[in-house]
Formats: structure tokens, C-alpha cells, sequence
């Protein structure tokens, strides 16, 4: 297969990325050991992610494949990204400030975090098993790094070790069901495979396969039951790599998981439907049920990332376009809702030592008024309360579901999110109804500012640009379930 | 100036409203009278141009419901029966505004209480500008709110809330039936407006209804359904337990709301449907009857009460019943016209009981009164000419309004009409009877109250009393003024087209021309009935007890007011209360709490429990999951499959 200029154009962000992150190697190896060189590695990151968004904001709107319909350049692929992207630069945004004992001022942090995001950019725009596959190790080895990072830490080493042994098991699923999809349909292309499909009975063998990569992915969004990873990681990490776990590479997993079933699997929405709407009920009752026996916040942030993905799920379930808009505004708001969480999550330091405990929390509201404001905000949006951002999702994904017949999901889904507002509303309850006589830190970095700034106005103004929303994520849905066909 | 006579006590309402915030009663107290004072200037100029000139007008607010076919305005209709009220709602709520500033002297919270009673006002007045009944509706639960809020006025004293709510709880039965009136109206007719109802209930006359099952004549159906709003308000047989214990309310609200006023709210309402209502004489048979029997009913129990207001509140229920049966037989102008003395009198009785009772010290018990004449002149002498005016002597108010009634009574010539007529002969003599009784009693022989309390005796101030005047000046000329106009011959051109009578119900034209007993029986029995309160306890003050003693079955059954209450307890209130002790135990806190919040928030507890426990830490565990998680999906598929037929 010969490379073309025309090939080049629609993968513009993703090329400059992968050439910076090249001169990134260099700048780290030579750039000296102090942490001035780990500032200056994040920093030509950030500027590299704002030219990365410029090039896909420039580039051609029309959809596109290149590198032998490998790879696709779409609307929803151009939404997804711009997501994955703000996600990205809000995280890394958010590790600038120097962590005292959380040891990632290491220039290697940004790099892998680069690596990653291109990793997570070529899944968004995977149009083949083979580009499928490489996106996610890309995205999937410098994060098992990352999740380690901390290395006098045992709770980090065994954070990142466990989730490269999940992880390897969840590739061997993905890689095994891939292999069975390619040897029943005897390609390896999306739109080939949905040829393929359009006609006849489908052998039990095509069916394990689609099992076996929906279960391998269903791990990389952590859906239950293969979401047992993410609390220990996302307590074990330390709290920036937490930060970046919960916001981007879940956008990636989510978007490739569409790319799948909308995508390759399409005509068959009423074979994969079912074993996406068992994930979603599993996901939204562990992760409601699992939060509220935590102590530790991440912990309980890593409940609530199952849950939020057992909701978009139902969206998925519900394969039609109204349900991939649905899952589309929900990840919206996810971003968001996770970047101002984390934002403050990262300033719980007592004495310049991480408080991680949700009792922590006591009396924020007397001590740090805007924090508390914040994090009623961000509290409230997961609840779904109208009329903020997080209400919005789960109401588009739930109107799909209930439109596509799946009712109980639906009901299950709404009283889930019920149990759930216990514990978002027990943080609240904690800040604004309790007295501490140990107050957190008081200084607030700029960076923590700016992202929890810009959250809280996307989430509360999100109603405002709802139409805007709107007309974008029907766009995608439509270029996902046909567009590059 | 016509939509002034309705908003200026709203007005006077919310200035002593905000005023009551920051304790300045004074100004409250000055707002309020200045607004009812206003009022009732505009109100007797509306009297002379709509009833005297005979130019009824309406005056349109807004519109205020739309949905579908249904239109509802505000409006108001200024004819002659609404110009009638208004005299009277003003007069008197102006009176007892003045009065009250002396009367609650003593109070913490005057502002609030001239709050409520300019409120109250202004409820009245929409209830009485009405232009449909939906409007109509809205004033009628506004004086119910009003009232629920006086009556529970003195919200400490246990006593008073709970009459507060009986009242409530009581017209909210009524106030069923008048809604389901309501909208069997709109069934028939397609419309809520009077106009509408009045110009096509001729037509209209035939249709029948559907109601519960049975095909019942239309309008038969509305009426009597209606009526019984109007008995709840206007506390007639079966609804009229909340009146007597409405007295527990400040004197001055029993005198404005539970006399002169709202209780005549349903009478009113049965003269302005009187279009309607004509042809509905199954209806009117129905009205007659309740108000025959009320009238007996509360009489014999007035007869045998010991607290002066309670004596009084008997009076109303049974005058009350006098108005529906003449409006039962089609005596409409007769029922109004009684209204109108009725309530110069009975306010004016209540106010000087009021007087009576800031006189003694707080002290309503009649037991505990007497020989305090010589004391209180002024109160006496007006309770003289308040209780001439309600037995009916001649050339006082009663007399005119209350013969009328009994004539057009005898007049209609049929059963109903004859059995009304006997029953308010019998409660005319008793009304006499308990009248000089309580006289006798409160005023006259050894005082019989604590010896602190006759030393601190004394005339109420001129601000009470001067109210009484004006209202004694009612109680004597009103009947004299008023009968030409509302009951003589040329009355068709005073009502105009506000009260409907068909021609061939004539009780009204009839009489006039009743046998000469039957002008004189009235007066005699009142005379007689004056005799044996005197002979009973003046000449022997033993009497009352050997006759209680001797019919001593009757005399418990009266006493205890025919046992309503307990019978209402037994049959309504218990069962009520052990089913909700019942749905409250066992359906809230068992089933719904138990399965509910708190039997799903323990189960979450410990799935959530059970949830951590799988989170054991190992990989191991967790690869075993995912893999179980793979085998399952598979798994069921392949049955699926399998099932299907592959």
C-alpha cells in the first residue's frame, strides 16, 4: 500500500502529534533531570494540542478514508476527537503544578501522555481491525506507564501492574474475537465486514467473535463485568494520571465501540443490542451500588466513571442514530464534568500531603466557598439534575433507549440514577451541612481555576448551546451508522 | 368606582398585611376602615344607580381561564340582587372593622386581625359580583379561607383551631357538592356564564343527565347539588355542625362572617340561580324542607344552650332556614329582604353580646351572669332592640322581613309551603322564648359572676358602641325602609331581571293576601313566647329546671343538639381516623416505608456491602471475572441461537 498526499490531509493532527511526540523523546533525553525539564516538556505538549486542534478544526470537512480505507476522517470522528483532545489538554493542564510526593515530574509524563493521545486519535478514526488494533495498544502501553509512574509508591506499581495484566487479557479477548470476525467475513475492513453481513444467517462463529471484541473493549470504557480494574488504578495512579484515566481514554474506547457496532456491525444491531444492554444494566448497578460503601474519593469517582458508562451504553444499546447522538452529548458532558471534578479533587491537600477521603470534604463550604460551589456543581450535573449538563445526557440517551423499545433499560437506568444521587448528594451534604476543625490547603493554582471555570460554565450554560450540540452530534450519528459506506 | 368596591378592601388587606410585619397596628387599623369606609360610600352610590335607577352594569377584568370550549372571565355584575349585598357586606364589615379597634384593644396582633377581616371583605364582594360560577367558586372558598383564618384566630388556644378546621373540613363537603354543581352546569349548558345558564334554562328545562348511574332530570340534578354548597356555607341541617363552634372565633368575626355575611352566601346563591332554579321544582321542594326543618331544629336547640353566642349562632342557623324555605317557595325578594334586616340585627345582637362579654371580663357563660343592667345601659338597651327586631315585634326590621316569609309561605299552597309555614310558627314562638331568656339571664336578677369581675365591669368605649347605633338604626328602620322596594307590589321593577319568578308560582303576589290569622299568628306567638321566658325566669325562676327535669329525655336530645356531633363522630370521624391510624401504621410506615425508602436504602446498603467484598484486590479474581463475564455472554448467545433454530 503506497502513501499519497491525499492520505496525509485528513491525518494532519494525528502525523503532527506522533512528530512531536518524537521530538519530545529528545527534548526529555537531553533537555537535563530537573523538574524545569518536565515543566517544559508539558508545556510544548499543551501548545502541540492546541496546534493539533487548530490543524482539525482547518481541516476538510468532508468526510474522508486514507491509508487505504484504514483510517477515517469523519464528522463524528472530528467531534470525538475535538473531545478527546480538550480532555487531554484540561489533564495535562491540570498536572503542571508540581505535585510534592506524587512524582510525576518526570519529562517522561507528558511524552507518554502524547503518545497516548495519538494512540487514542487513530481509534476514534479506526476503520479497520488492523488500525482498530494498533490505536489501542498505542493508547493502552503508555498509559500502563503512566498508571506506575509513582515508582517509590507500592500502590502505583501495583496500580499499573494490574492493569497491564487486565489489560494484555483484554487485548488476547479483542485480538481472539477479531480474528473470528476476520475469518468468517475474510476481511479485515469495516465496510467490507458490513458487506459481508447484509446477507444470510450468521454462523455462531462470527457471533463468539463479536462477543469476545465487544467484551475486550467493554473493558476499556469499564463496563461491568470488566470493570474490576478501575477502582484499584484509580485510587493506586497518582491523582493527575487519575485525572487523565477518567476524562480521555474513555472518550477513545467509547467512540471505537460506536465505530464498531454502528459502523461494521450495523445490519446486526438487534444480535449485539442485547449483550450492550446487559453491560449497561451491569454497569449502572455497580457502579450505583459499588460508590456507596467508598471512603476514598477516587475510589468513588471510579464507581461513578462505571455508572456514567452503563448510561451511555443505554444510548449505544438502543442502535440508532438517536441513540449514537445520545451517547455523543453524555460523553459530552462527561469531559466536562470530569475535568472540573478532578480540578478540585487535585487541591484536597492538607499540609501539602494528598486528602483523599470523602470526609475531607467537611465544611468546604466554609473554607473554600468557590470550590464548594464548584463541586456542588459538578455534583448536581452527575446526579443529572436539570438543568445541567449531565441531566441532558442521560435524557437523550434514555429517550433513545425508550424509543428503540427498551423500556426496562430505561426504567432500570432512571432508578439507578436514583441510588446514585446518594452519594453525590452525600458530598454535599458533607460540605455544606458539616463543620471540619481541619481545613484543606488553602492556595488554589490558576490552572485548577481555569479548568473548574470552564466546566462549570460548559455545565451550566450547556442548555444554552444545546442546539449547537444537537445539530453537531446528528451530523456524526449520521456519518457514523453510513457516512464513509 | 364599581371595580373600587371589590379591590379597596384587597387593598386595605395587603397595606395591614405588611403593616402586621412591623407592628404598627394603629396605621393598620386606620388603612383598612378607610378602604371599607370607601367602599361603602361607593356601594350605597352602585345601590342608587343599578337599583334605584335600575341600570345594572358589568364591568370586565380579564379573561381568565380558556381551555377548549371552556371560558371563564372576570367580571363583575353589578344588578340589583349584587347591589343589595354589597349595602350589606359593607355596611356591616365597616361596622365591625370600627368596632373591633375597641374590641381587640387588649390584642397583640390587631394588624393581622384587620388584615384578615378586609380580606374576608373582599372574598364577600367577588362572591357577590360574580358573573359566573366559577367566579363565583373563587369567593366562595375565599370567605372559606377568611373564615378558616378568623375562627382559628387565636391559633394557641386548642379549642379554636380545631373549630377552625371543623369549619373547614365541614364546607369542604359542601364545597364537593358545589363543585360537582358546577360542572353538572357545564355538562348541560356548555358554559359557566349566568347569562348563558339564565337565557336557556327554559330550553333547557327537559334535558336529563346521567349521574351515577341513574338518568335523573338535568337541572333537577344541578340544583340540588349547588344546594348543598350552599347548605355547608350557609350551615343548614346536616352541615351546620362548624357554625356553633365557629363562635370560638373573636365576637366581631362571628358578627361579620358566621351572621350578617358569608352564612348567607348560599341563600344569596339560590336567589341569583333563581333563573335556573325555577324549573327545577324538585329542587325547590328539596330547599324548603332543609330550611323548614333547620328553622325548628336550631330553635329548640337555642333554647337550652348556655353560652350567650352559641344561643345567638343557633338564631342564625334557624333565621337562616326561614330565608331558604321562602326562597323555596319561589319567595325570593322575601328570602333577600329577610337577609337584609337579619343581618343589621344579628350583628347588632352579636356585637352587644360582644360588648356584654369585654364587659364581664371575657366571662360567655349565661350562668355566670346577671343583674348588670344598671351597668352596661347602652349594650343593654341595644340587645332590647336587637331581640325585638329578631322576634318579630311590629314596625321593627324582623317583623316586616319575617311575616313576609311566612305568608309567601302559606301563600304557595303546597305541602312544602304548608309544612314550612307550621315549622316557622313553632320556631318564631321559641325564637321569642330563648330572646328574652338570654335577656333575662345576662341581664336581670342576682349577679351571678365572680365579684372580681363585677367590680371591673363598665360600658364598652365609644368606638364600640357607636357602631352598635348605626347598626340599632338598621335593626329598627330597615323593615319599615326596605319593604316597599324588595317585597311590595312594584318590586318587579326593583329586582329587574335579577331574581326569575315564573308566573304561576305566585307565593309572592299571594302574600298579600293571606287570611288575617295568618298576618296576626306571628306577632302572637312571639308575644306569648316573651310571656313564658318572663313567666319561666322572672316569676318562677324554678321552672326551667322542673320542666328540664320532667321531659328529661326531650330536654338532653335538645341540649345536645339532637347529638349531631356524636352521631357524626360515630358514623364519619372515628372510622375515619382508625382508617388513617390504619393506612398510617400498617400502609405507610410498614408497607411503603418498610419495602420503600427504608427497606430499599437497607437493601442497597448491603448489595453496596456485598458489591466492595467482590472488590477483593486480587488479579486473579478480577481476570476470573471478565473471563465468567466472557463465558456468560457466549454462552447465552449460543442458546439464543440454538433457540432460534441455527
Amino acid at each position: 500500500m503506497a502513501f499519497q498526499m491525499t492520505d496525509i490531509i485528513p491525518a494532519l493532527p494525528e502525523i503532527f502529534l506522533a512528530g512531536l511526540a518524537l521530538v519530545l523523546v529528545l527534548v526529555a533525553a537531553f533537555g537535563g533531570e530537573e523538574a524545569g525539564n518536565a515543566r517544559r516538556v508539558t508545556r510544548l505538549s499543551l501548545v502541540g494540542i492546541a496546534i493539533a486542534v487548530f490543524l482539525l478544526v482547518q481541516g476538510d470537512a468532508m468526510p474522508s478514508l486514507a491509508f487505504g480505507g484504514m483510517f477515517a476522517a469523519d464528522s463524528f470522528a472530528f467531534y470525538m476527537k475535538a473531545l478527546v483532545l480538550v480532555g487531554t489538554f484540561a489533564a495535562l493542564l491540570l498536572s503542571l503544578r508540581p505535585e510534592g510526593n506524587d512524582d510525576i515530574n518526570k519529562p517522561e509524563f507528558a511524552l507518554l501522555v502524547m503518545l497516548a493521545l495519538v494512540g487514542m486519535m487513530l481509534m476514534i478514526s479506526a476503520d479497520d481491525l488492523l488500525a482498530l488494533y494498533m490505536g489501542i495498544e498505542l493508547q493502552s502501553l503508555p498509559l500502563y506507564v503512566v498508571a506506575a509512574m509513582r515508582t517509590n509508591s507500592l500502590r502505583s506499581s501495583e496500580a499499573g501492574l494490574k492493569y497491564f495484566l487486565l489489560g494484555a487479557l483484554s487485548s488476547g479477548m479483542l485480538l481472539y474475537g477479531a480474528s473470528l470476525v476476520y475469518g468468517i467475513c475474510g476481511t479485515t475492513d469495516f465496510a467490507g465486514i458490513a458487506a459481508s453481513l447484509s446477507s444470510g444467517d450468521l454462523p455462531v462463529a462470527f457471533i463468539v467473535g463479536m462477543v469476545f471484541m465487544v467484551s475486550g473493549l467493554a473493558f476499556k470504557v469499564s463496563a461491568a463485568p470488566f470493570h474490576m480494574w478501575t477502582p484499584d488504578v484509580y485510587e493506586g495512579s497518582p491523582t493527575p494520571v487519575t485525572t487523565l484515566f477518567a476524562i480521555a481514554p474513555k472518550v477513545a474506547a467509547m467512540a471505537l465501540l460506536m465505530r464498531l457496532t454502528y459502523g461494521a456491525f450495523g445490519q446486526i444491531a438487534d444480535q449485539w443490542s442485547q449483550v450492550l444492554v446487559a453491560l449497561s444494566i451491569a454497569s449502572m448497578a455497580v457502579g450505583a451500588l459499588g460508590a456507596i460503601m467508598q471512603t476514598d474519593i477516587k475510589r468513588m469517582m471510579a464507581y461513578s466513571s462505571i455508572a456514567h458508562m452503563g448510561y451511555a451504553l443505554a444510548g449505544l444499546a438502543a442502535g440508532t442514530p438517536a441513540g449514537a447522538a445520545g451517547v455523543m452529548i453524555y460523553m459530552t458532558g462527561y469531559v466536562f464534568m470530569g475535568a472540573g471534578t478532578f480540578a478540585i479533587i487535585l487541591l484536597m491537600r492538607r499540609d501539602g500531603q494528598a486528602a483523599t477521603k470523602i470526609v475531607d470534604l467537611k465544611g468546604l463550604s466554609r473554607t473554600h466557598p468557590l470550590l464548594a460551589i464548584g463541586l456542588l456543581v459538578m455534583m448536581f450535573s452527575m446526579a443529572g439534575i436539570p438543568p445541567l449538563a449531565g441531566f441532558f445526557g442521560k435524557w437523550y440517551v434514555f429517550l433513545a433507549a425508550v424509543q428503540a423499545g427498551l423500556v426496562p433499560l430505561a426504567v432500570i437506568g432512571v432508578v439507578m440514577s436514583v441510588v446514585g444521587a446518594f452519594y453525590y448528594l452525600r458530598i454535599i451534604r458533607l460540605m455544606y451541612f458539616e463543620d471540619t476543625d481541619a481545613p484543606l490547603d488553602a492556595e488554589i493554582p490558576a490552572v485548577n481555576k481555569l479548568v473548574l471555570g470552564v466546566s462549570m460554565a460548559v455545565i451550566l450554560l450547556f442548555f444554552a448551546g444545546l442546539g449547537g450540540v444537537l445539530t453537531a452530534t446528528d451530523t456524526a450519528a449520521i456519518a457514523l451508522m453510513g457516512g464513509a459506506r | 368606582m364599581y371595580s373600587s368596591i371589590v379591590f379597596l378592601p384587597l387593598l386595605g388587606s395587603v397595606i395591614a398585611g405588611f403593616l402586621s410585619l412591623y407592628n404598627r397596628d394603629r396605621m393598620a387599623e386606620l388603612a383598612t376602615i378607610a378602604g371599607l369606609l370607601l367602599s361603602l360610600l361607593f356601594s350605597i352610590i352602585a345601590f342608587a344607580e343599578v337599583a334605584i335607577g335600575g341600570e345594572p352594569v358589568t364591568v370586565d377584568l380579564a379573561r381568565w381561564i380558556v381551555s377548549g370550549d371552556f371560558v371563564a372571565h372576570w367580571r363583575l355584575r353589578f344588578d340589583t340582587l349584587t347591589a343589595v349585598m354589597l349595602i350589606v357586606v359593607t355596611g356591616v364589615s365597616s361596622m365591625v372593622h370600627i368596632y373591633s379597634v375597641g374590641y381587640m384593644s387588649h390584642d397583640k396582633a390587631r394588624a393581622r386581625f384587620m388584615s384578615y377581616l378586609s380580606l374576608f371583605t373582599f372574598a364577600m364582594l367577588m362572591l357577590v359580583t360574580a358573573d359566573n360560577l366559577v367566579q363565583l367558586f373563587f369567593g366562595w372558598e375565599g370567605v372559606g379561607v377568611a373564615s378558616y383564618l378568623l375562627i382559628g384566630f387565636w391559633y394557641k388556644k386548642d379549642s379554636a383551631h380545631t373549630a377552625a378546621m371543623k369549619a373547614f373540613v365541614v364546607n369542604r363537603v359542601g364545597d364537593f357538592g358545589f363543585a360537582l354543581g358546577i360542572l353538572a352546569v357545564y355538562q348541560i349548558f356548555g358554559s359557566v356564564e349566568f347569562d348563558v345558564i339564565f337565557n336557556d334554562a327554559g330550553l333547557l328545562s327537559k334535558t336529563d343527565i346521567s349521574f351515577l348511574g341513574f338518568t335523573l332530570p338535568a337541572l333537577e340534578v344541578a340544583g340540588i347539588l349547588l344546594f348543598i354548597g350552599a347548605m355547608g356555607k350557609s350551615a343548614q341541617l346536616g352541615l351546620h355542625t362548624w357554625l356553633p363552634d365557629a363562635m370560638e372565633g373573636p365576637t366581631p368575626v362571628s358578627a361579620l362572617i358566621h351572621a350578617a355575611t358569608m352564612v348567607t352566601a348560599g341563600v344569596f346563591m339560590v336567589c341569583r340561580l333563581s333563573p335556573m332554579l325555577e324549573f327545577a321544582p324538585v329542587s325547590l321542594a328539596v330547599i324548603t324542607i332543609i330550611g323548614g326543618t333547620t328553622a325548628i331544629f336550631a330553635a329548640t336547640v337555642g333554647m337550652t344552650q348556655f353560652d350567650i353566642k352559641r344561643v345567638i349562632a343557633y338564631s342564625t342557623c334557624s333565621q337562616l332556614g326561614y330565608m331558604f324555605f321562602a326562597a323555596g317557595v319561589s319567595a325570593y325578594p322575601a328570602a333577600m329582604f329577610h337577609l337584609t334586616t337579619h343581618a343589621f340585627f344579628k350583628a347588632l345582637l352579636f356585637l352587644g353580646a360582644g360588648s356584654v362579654i369585654h364587659a364581664l371580663s371575657d366571662e360567655q357563660d349565661l350562668r355566670r351572669m346577671g343583674g348588670i343592667w344598671k351597668k352596661i345601659p347602652v349594650t343593654y338597651a341595644m340587645m332590647w332592640i336587637g331581640s325585638l327586631a329578631l322576634a318579630g315585634f311590629p314596625f321593627f326590621a324582623g317583623f316586616y322581613s319575617k311575616d313576609m316569609i311566612l305568608e309567601a309561605a302559606y301563600a304557595a299552597h303546597t305541602g312544602v309551603g304548608n309544612y314550612a309555614f307550621w315549622m316557622g310558627c313553632a320556631a318564631a314562638f321559641l325564637t321569642a322564648f330563648y330572646s328574652w331568656r338570654l335577656l333575662i339571664m345576662a341581664f336581670h336578677g342576682k349577679p351571678r359572676a365572680s365579684a372580681e369581675a363585677m367590680a371591673h365591669i363598665h360600658e364598652s368605649p365609644k368606638v364600640m358602641t357607636i357602631p352598635l347605633f348605626v347598626l340599632a338604626l338598621g335593626a329598627i328602620f330597615s323593615g319599615w325602609l326596605g319593604y316597599e322596594l324588595f317585597v311590595g307590589h312594584n318590586m318587579a321593577a326593583f329586582w329587574g331581571d335579577s331574581i326569575f319568578i315564573l308566573p304561576w308560582n305566585h307565593a309572592m303576589e299571594g302574600a298579600h293576601h293571606v287570611p288575617t290569622w295568618v298576618k296576626l299568628l306571628p306577632v302572637l306567638l312571639a308575644a306569648s313566647g316573651v310571656v313564658l321566658a318572663v313567666l319561666f325566669y322572672v316569676v318562677l325562676p324554678d321552672m326551667p329546671r322542673r320542666v328540664a327535669a320532667a321531659f328529661r329525655p326531650i330536654y338532653l336530645f335538645f341540649f345536645n343538639k339532637w347529638y349531631f356531633d356524636e352521631l357524626y363522630d360515630r358514623i364519619f370521624v372515628g372510622p375515619a381516623v382508625r382508617f388513617g391510624a390504619l393506612l398510617w401504621q400498617r400502609g405507610d410506615k410498614d408497607t411503603i416505608d418498610g419495602f420503600g425508602p427504608d427497606g430499599m436504602s437497607a437493601l442497597v446498603y448491603r448489595i453496596s456491602g456485598y458489591c466492595a467484598r467482590i472488590q477483593t484486590g486480587f488479579v486473579f479474581h478480577y481476570a476470573f471475572a471478565m473471563l465468567i463475564g466472557v463465558v456468560i455472554f457466549v454462552t447465552w448467545y449460543y442458546l439464543r441461537i440454538r433457540g432460534v433454530g441455527v
